[in-house]
């Protein structure tokens, strides 16, 4: 086991200097857009000398050195500033009162967008894998190939629109669940999870082909190997000679792909959140780039960063636990 | 109770706007049930400071439901009293004495008086403030409290316009000695008392029982507003049922809703208007010939119907709307003419003339294309515009202003003096069109002071004419306010034109069906 903890240490380690190098890029490229914040805020208003009014209090015209070391040193002691768009209304009435840090504009937020990767997760993993283990069963069928073609014809879609398919399906035509996910705090619980379903369904099919596809690629190509002829040679039964036999060892890749694809569910779910107008953290991500509100921007940023390290390392200690050879390094 | 003035100085109805609908409801309209709207321009950022509030979502949940100022605009155009019950002027416009309502309490009880009006307005010229109506309360020399239930203003020059003026939304009035707790629970007079509130995601009010509003106004027990910034999700959350109105319609899919037979649209022809501003003092506009020339070489109608898909009105290059008071009809439309955009040309001692039109969608939604219509359209008469697409970002700060051919836009204003004295008169910041004309000037001064309703609808009207057939600016159209209304809803056969929405007034006007 110290082998393992040796290993999570190094992968740390190297997250958090993956984190540090994305911030630079990251700043770097909001801050090449063209306009700022002062002039999306003022939209016609923007004169130069209110635009250089609100660039100096907000510091925007300090160099980007500047503000990105002042930034790193605020993140690294757990604070990640105030966003621009609070501080400007702050100033237009001229009191402190009232400012909201970019904490706590991202928690509840990054909350929703939890809750919603949770429902997809548990709807999406089972089901992908049974596909995958079915479609493995009885390959080359008609099952399989419809199965591949369905998965793979929503993969192949853009998102908004199998969202608009499913809202003209399943709530226009047959209105089973509302289109609009409008969730917020202190609802019941059977009334957020009918309310986030439309989007789930739509990240389901989005992640479902790539996690069925690797589980019956896995597991095929373990069939061919001696030890599995030895079972049926053995006269198990086909579904048993997957479930028991293939499946263990085919774990690795298939845990890897589930990591990567929740991954997915946190950082992809921009378009869907937009569609469904569901509050999660996608929508305040395209409302701050709209806005050039940096701090937002790149406080979103790392924390996309951050879920795509942090589910990558749990892959690798995964495939590792679940496989003895790597557990007991001769 | 209506406020009008001394010498019928606001008696002047303007529902010139709404479209083929005249008259006030009819109908009884019945107390109960619960009002779900679909609106967009909502922010992580937003609050209950009226200083800050900028876009439909806050101003029809703060001046439209949980919040009141001391005059309303009525959906008719009129000047209604709402926190003021009635207003005196001094002969020369200077002196505004307002009588204010008695026996209004906010929503913790405390009762309203002369001290929450002085209070209020002063937030707007706080120390370090950029409030947008700081213009207004600054031209305000002294507030003084007479009574308990009466304010006096002194103004630094004459304003006849200064109770409209009181009925803009960023005006709100919070209790005194609690403004700070006030804006953050967003504690009015209003008829809806807030139950929730999250910040660019919805608002939720409860209606106030013992309203001063009584039983004419304020119709449900119960309002939410979604925030729903992006055009799609709007639409098909009103076609699904989960909204019961929406605003602001994607002309191109209008049809799909009017196919809907649950569903009714709205329009209204207000004062919102798109506009190509010249540099008036820079060759060659600084030629009056040259300038009638562009106007004659517009074919406004086609943009209406290309650009607007119908959803609008024709402009005469004068920024004054049908929502306005003064609004002068009976000027000659400018209609497009080849052979007078020619002569103009020929007067101007030219045979073709080439100019380049700055132009982006910031301007306005289809600025570009409205650009390249007038390209065509102007080129039959010698005159070669050269369009360049201009970056979206920035363009209202390295364009707008700079640039001395542009595409622009304005929301307008609800008088005709602010219009003016924002875009028009001489010296300030933004006069788009560099506008310096001595008889427009010195009308625009004169009417600012007048109190006599048929003087000023002289002066404004010739002001009007003078900007038609010399000004600066282009307006080739007024953009309606489209949006719509399930039918479960009903709402009165006159609708706001000041704003979208009723004037955001749904929450107030609007009833169950």
């Amino acid at each position: 086991m110290d082998n393992v903890l040796k290993i999570i240490m190094q992968r740390l380690a190297l997250g958090l200097l993956t984190l540090l190098v994305v911030s630079v890029v990251i700043f770097v490229a909001v801050n090449m857009l063209p306009g700022d914040f002062a002039q999306a805020i003022l939209g016609q208003g923007a004169t130069a000398e209110s635009v250089a009014a609100i660039r100096r209090d907000l510091g925007l015209d300090q160099s980007l050195f500047t503000r990105y070391f002042d930034w790193l040193g605020g993140v690294v002691q757990g604070d990640f500033g105030t966003s621009f768009a609070s501080a400007n209304a702050a100033n237009f009435s001229g009191t402190n009162s009232g400012v909201t840090t970019v904490a706590q504009q991202i928690a509840p937020r990054f909350a929703n967008t939890m809750f919603l990767a949770a429902v997809t997760a548990v709807i999406a993993v089972p089901v992908s894998i049974t596909l995958g283990i079915l479609a493995a069963l009885y390959r080359n069928s008609l099952f399989d190939r419809a199965t591949n073609i369905f998965t793979l014809s929503s993969i192949s879609s853009p998102e908004f629109f199998l969202a608009y398919v499913l809202i003209l399906f399943l709530a226009v035509v047959n209105p089973i669940f509302p289109s609009l996910s409008n969730i917020y705090e202190g609802m019941a619980f059977s009334e957020r999870l009918n309310k986030s379903m439309l989007p789930a369904l739509v990240l389901t099919l989005v992640v479902t082909a790539h996690m069925m596809r690797m589980t019956r690629a896995a597991i095929i190509n373990l069939l061919a190997s001696p030890y599995i002829e030895m079972a049926r040679l053995k006269g198990i039964s086909p579904m048993r000679v997957i479930v028991k036999h293939a499946l263990p060892n085919a774990l690795a890749p298939i845990i890897n792909v589930v990591a990567l694809n929740l991954a997915y569910l946190i950082t992809g779910v921009v378009v869907v959140e937009v569609v469904f107008v569901y509050p999660g953290i996608g929508q305040l991500f395209v409302d701050s780039v709209k806005l050039r509100d940096i701090p937002v921007v790149q406080a979103c940023c790392l924390i996309f960063a951050a879920a795509y390290i942090l589910l990558n390392l749990t892959a690798d200690i995964m495939s590792i636990l679940s496989n003895p050879r790597l557990r007991h390094p001769k | 109770m209506n406020g009008i003035s001394r010498r019928g100085l606001l008696k002047t109805g303007a529902a010139a706007g709404v479209l083929g609908l005249t008259g006030m409801p009819l109908r009884a309209q019945t107390r109960g049930g619960k009002l779900t709207v679909g609106l967009n321009g909502a922010n992580t950022s937003d609050n209950w400071d009226g200083r800050t509030h900028a876009d439909m979502f806050m101003i029809g949940a703060a001046m439209g439901a949980v919040f009141d100022c001391l005059t309303e605009n009525g959906a008719d155009g009129s000047l209604k009293g709402e926190l003021a019950e009635s207003w005196e002027a001094s002969p020369d416009a200077k002196v505004w004495t307002f009588n204010l309502r008695q026996g209004v309490t906010f929503h913790n009880g405390k009762s309203f008086g002369a001290d929450d009006v002085i209070e209020s307005l002063q937030l707007h010229v706080a120390e370090g403030s950029k409030s947008g109506a700081q213009p207004i309360v600054s031209a305000i020399t002294e507030m003084k409290k007479i009574t308990e239930h009466q304010v006096q203003f002194t103004l630094a020059s004459g304003n006849a316009d200064f109770p409209y003026l009181m009925s803009d939304y960023h005006l709100l009035i919070y209790p005194a000695g609690q403004i700070d707790e006030a804006i953050a629970n967003g504690i009015g007079t209003g008829l809806y008392a807030v139950a929730a509130f999250d910040p660019g995601v919805r608002f939720v009010g409860k209606r106030v029982e013992n309203h001063y509003k009584g039983d004419s106004a304020g119709f449900f027990d119960e309002i939410e507003y979604i925030a729903i910034n992006d055009n799609t999700a709007r639409m098909n959350a009103l076609l699904t049922g989960q909204v019961d109105a929406i605003n602001r319609i994607d002309f191109k899919s209008e049809a799909l809703l009017k196919a809907n037979p649950a569903v009714r649209i709205q329009e209204v022809t207000g004062n919102q208007h798109y506009t190509f501003p010249m540099h008036t003092d820079t060759a060659p506009f600084n030629d009056v010939n040259v300038r009638q020339a562009l106007k004659y070489g517009l074919n406004r109608q086609e943009m209406v119907d290309k650009i607007l898909l119908g959803h609008g009105q024709v402009g005469n290059d004068s920024p004054i709307g049908p929502a306005n008071q003064y609004y002068n009809a009976d000027m000659e439309q400018l209609a497009y003419d080849p052979d007078k955009a020619k002569f103009h040309l020929q007067q101007a001692g030219l045979d073709s003339l080439t100019v380049d039109l700055s132009a982006s969608n910031a301007a306005f939604e289809g600025a570009v294309d409205a650009a390249q219509l007038f390209q065509a359209s102007a080129a039959a008469s010698g005159i070669n515009i050269n369009v360049v697409q201009e970056p979206a970002d920035g363009y209202w700060s390295n364009v707008w202003l700079k640039k001395p051919f542009c595409a622009c836009y304005w929301s307008g204003r609800a008088t005709e003096d602010w219009m003016f004295s924002s875009a028009y008169e001489a010296g300030v910041p933004w006069n788009d069109t560099k506008w310096d004309n001595a008889r427009f000037q010195e009308l625009l001064l004169t009417a600012r002071a007048e109190l006599d309703s048929d003087k000023r609808r002289e002066q404004y009207g010739e002001m009007q004419q003078i900007l038609s057939t010399e000004g600066g600016a282009l307006v080739p159209m007024f953009a309606n306010y489209v949006q719509a209304v399930n039918n479960r809803i009903a709402s009165p056969d006159t609708i706001g034109n000041l704003w979208q929405m009723d004037n955001c007034r749904m929450a107030e006007r609007w009833s169950v069906a």
